[in-house]
């Protein structure tokens, strides 16, 4: 098991270098200069080379790189170009606020998830299902940003609730509808599988309760792909924070990296990207790891 | 059963929104980029779908919308099936060094957030229709080229394969006419639900500013505004959004149907 987990942290690497880049290259290849959009127009050219200069922007893009590069091994992310603070120190000031819309949504996931695609599965065909199954297909097909849009015209337009803006219920309301939808269908056909197997016919033939069967049998089993599916989560719930956050104007990483991303705030978005690809290649690594560790079966194997 | 129902439910919302945008131009009261009305003017006979900030018919934008929304979609879809079809089919054929290369840069852009990728290229280049079809397109063909190599090692180990190798056939024809017509049914499934999940991005894209640029309409850029104006004219958030959701809808039952008569594993 050491091994096994030593030997995937470490193909992480060339996957991380891989991701640095594509994203380094996409930024530095692009036609004009960063600059341009930070510095007065009106400057004198002296001082435009200066902080070029002082950027690394005057180098060669893969001289550019490998110094990046050099100072990322060391957690070094370099500066941010509107604010001039570390980019490292950026991310750990908004990064709290991210989580606490992450966390709690996914708690929240997996309390209606469950439950839900369990009850469909079991009582399949019924209307329960049926409800469940429509309202889940038109929770994976809403624009999630445009969820959120209904929810603020719903909540604070017309209830007047809760404020528009800086108040967390409404971007966690969004955030877990948009996860809820196909977690809610996976559980179902994980659970729908599970019940045909032999050992559940078993189970029955030989006389248990319904209950037993489905709470001991079936339910145990049935929740390890869930587990996998959550690690696979991580991104899509990642990819609705920048949606989400702007919208909301929620002061989290995937604000920062929105209003980085329309800044070309380059060190920032470097910063960013690489954060949240090391976030989702550990969240499939955490899935692939859960999954030998709720299942016996292939922990056994792996050895 | 009930798939199929939903499946022709969605077949059908879908046909007219196509039929909508064929005729968008024969169809629509107004230009959907001229200023008509005044601004803001709630749903009425007139002004189906209202009006916008600027006085435009909403009905008008929301039936040449559908045109831009649909193709980029399309477009989007078709170029992310031809590239992961074409990785798929030559990571799963030949195996070896060709597969390890492939797969594992399948593995680097799956670790991007694709919404992230997907705007800054965007910002870096100029955002127009094209180069949105392009870059959704470029950045969603993974999950399709790890099911064509699925397919591909599956099939490539068939005794009809072998027959076509005894006979001296090439490997180009092997893969194009022999194994990629027996991968079809999951490439269909995946192509659909891959372009309502085509449509949702350039929504999202549009809807920040970096996809479809007015004043050309999309279904996303038509929402762009709304939020300013929720409270004097929320049919401005309403009406695009539903037209999107119902579109992605019908897509999913589309596919899901397709699934179940092809009988493709999920």
């Amino acid at each position: 098991m050491k091994k096994y987990l030593f030997r995937r942290l470490l193909q992480l690497i060339p996957l991380l270098i891989g991701v640095s880049l594509i994203s380094f290259f996409i930024m530095h290849l692009a036609p004009g200069d960063p600059t341009a959009l930070f510095i007065d127009p009106n400057v004198k050219p002296e001082e435009l080379m200066r902080v070029r200069a002082n950027w690394g922007l005057d180098q060669p893009v893969y001289i550019q790189y490998f110094v990046w590069l050099k100072n990322a091994v060391l957690l070094d992310f370099g500066r941010s170009y509107t604010t001039g603070q570390p980019v490292m120190a950026e991310i750990a000031e908004r990064l709290p606020m991210t989580l606490l819309l992450m966390i709690p949504s996914f708690v929240l996931t997996l309390l209606i998830t469950i439950p839900i695609g369990v009850i469909s599965a079991v009582k399949k065909n019924s209307w329960f299902d049926n409800l469940f199954t429509v309202l889940s297909f038109a929770g994976m097909a809403i624009p999630t940003f445009w969820l959120g849009l209904m929810l603020m015209l719903l909540f604070s337009v017309q209830l007047h609730w809760l404020p528009a803006v800086g108040n967390i219920v409404l971007p966690l309301i969004t955030m877990t509808i948009g996860s809820l939808a196909g977690l809610t269908r996976y559980q179902r056909a994980a659970m729908l599988e599970i019940l045909n197997q032999d050992f559940i016919r078993t189970a029955r033939a030989k006389g248990l309760p319904e209950r037993i069967v489905i709470f001991k049998h079936a339910l145990r089993n049935a929740l390890i792909p869930t587990v996998t599916i959550l690690g696979l989560t991580l991104p899509d719930l990642f990819g609705g924070a920048f949606i989400i956050e702007t919208i909301f104007a929620w002061p989290g990483m995937g604000r920062l990296g929105v209003q980085s991303i329309f800044q070309r705030n380059y060190p920032m978005i470097m910063g960013i990207v690489m954060f949240s690809a090391l976030l989702i290649v550990l969240g499939n690594l955490l899935a692939d790891l859960g999954y030998a560790w709720v299942d016996p079966r292939i922990r056994y194997e792996k050895k | 059963m009930r798939k199929n129902k939903l499946a022709i439910f969605g077949f059908c919302v879908l046909l007219f929104f196509v039929v909508c945008a064929v005729i968008a131009p024969i169809i629509a009261p107004y230009s959907p980029e001229e200023i008509v009305e005044s601004q803001t003017l709630a749903p009425s006979w007139h002004h189906l779908f209202g009006t916008d900030d600027l006085g435009r018919d909403i009905f008008s934008r929301a039936l040449f919308g559908a045109r831009i929304s649909l193709t980029v979609g399309f477009v989007a879809v078709v170029i992310a099936i031809l590239v992961g079809t074409l990785l798929g089919a030559l990571s799963g054929y030949y195996g070896g060094l060709i597969d390890s290369l492939i797969m594992r840069f399948v593995d680097v852009m799956l670790a991007f957030p694709s919404i992230f990728l997907i705007l800054a290229i965007q910002v870096m280049l100029t955002p127009n229709i094209y180069n949105v079809m392009v870059v959704i397109g470029l950045t969603s063909w993974m999950g399709v080229s790890r099911l064509v190599r699925g397919e591909f090692l599956r099939i490539r180990e068939l005794q009809y394969v072998e027959a076509a190798r005894a006979i001296g056939c090439s490997d180009l024809r092997i893969i194009f006419r022999h194994i990629l017509p027996n991968a079809q049914a999951p490439i269909i499934v995946a192509a659909t639900l891959g372009m309502a999940g085509a449509v949702l991005t350039e929504s999202a894209l549009s809807f920040l500013g970096l996809g479809v640029q007015p004043p050309m309409p999309s279904w996303g850029n038509m929402l762009m505004d709304s939020q300013a104006y929720m409270r004097d004219a929320p049919w401005m958030a309403i009406i695009p959004g539903l037209l999107i959701l119902l579109t992605v809808l019908s897509l999913y039952f589309i596919g899901e149907g397709l699934r179940e008569k092809l009988d493709v594993r999920s």
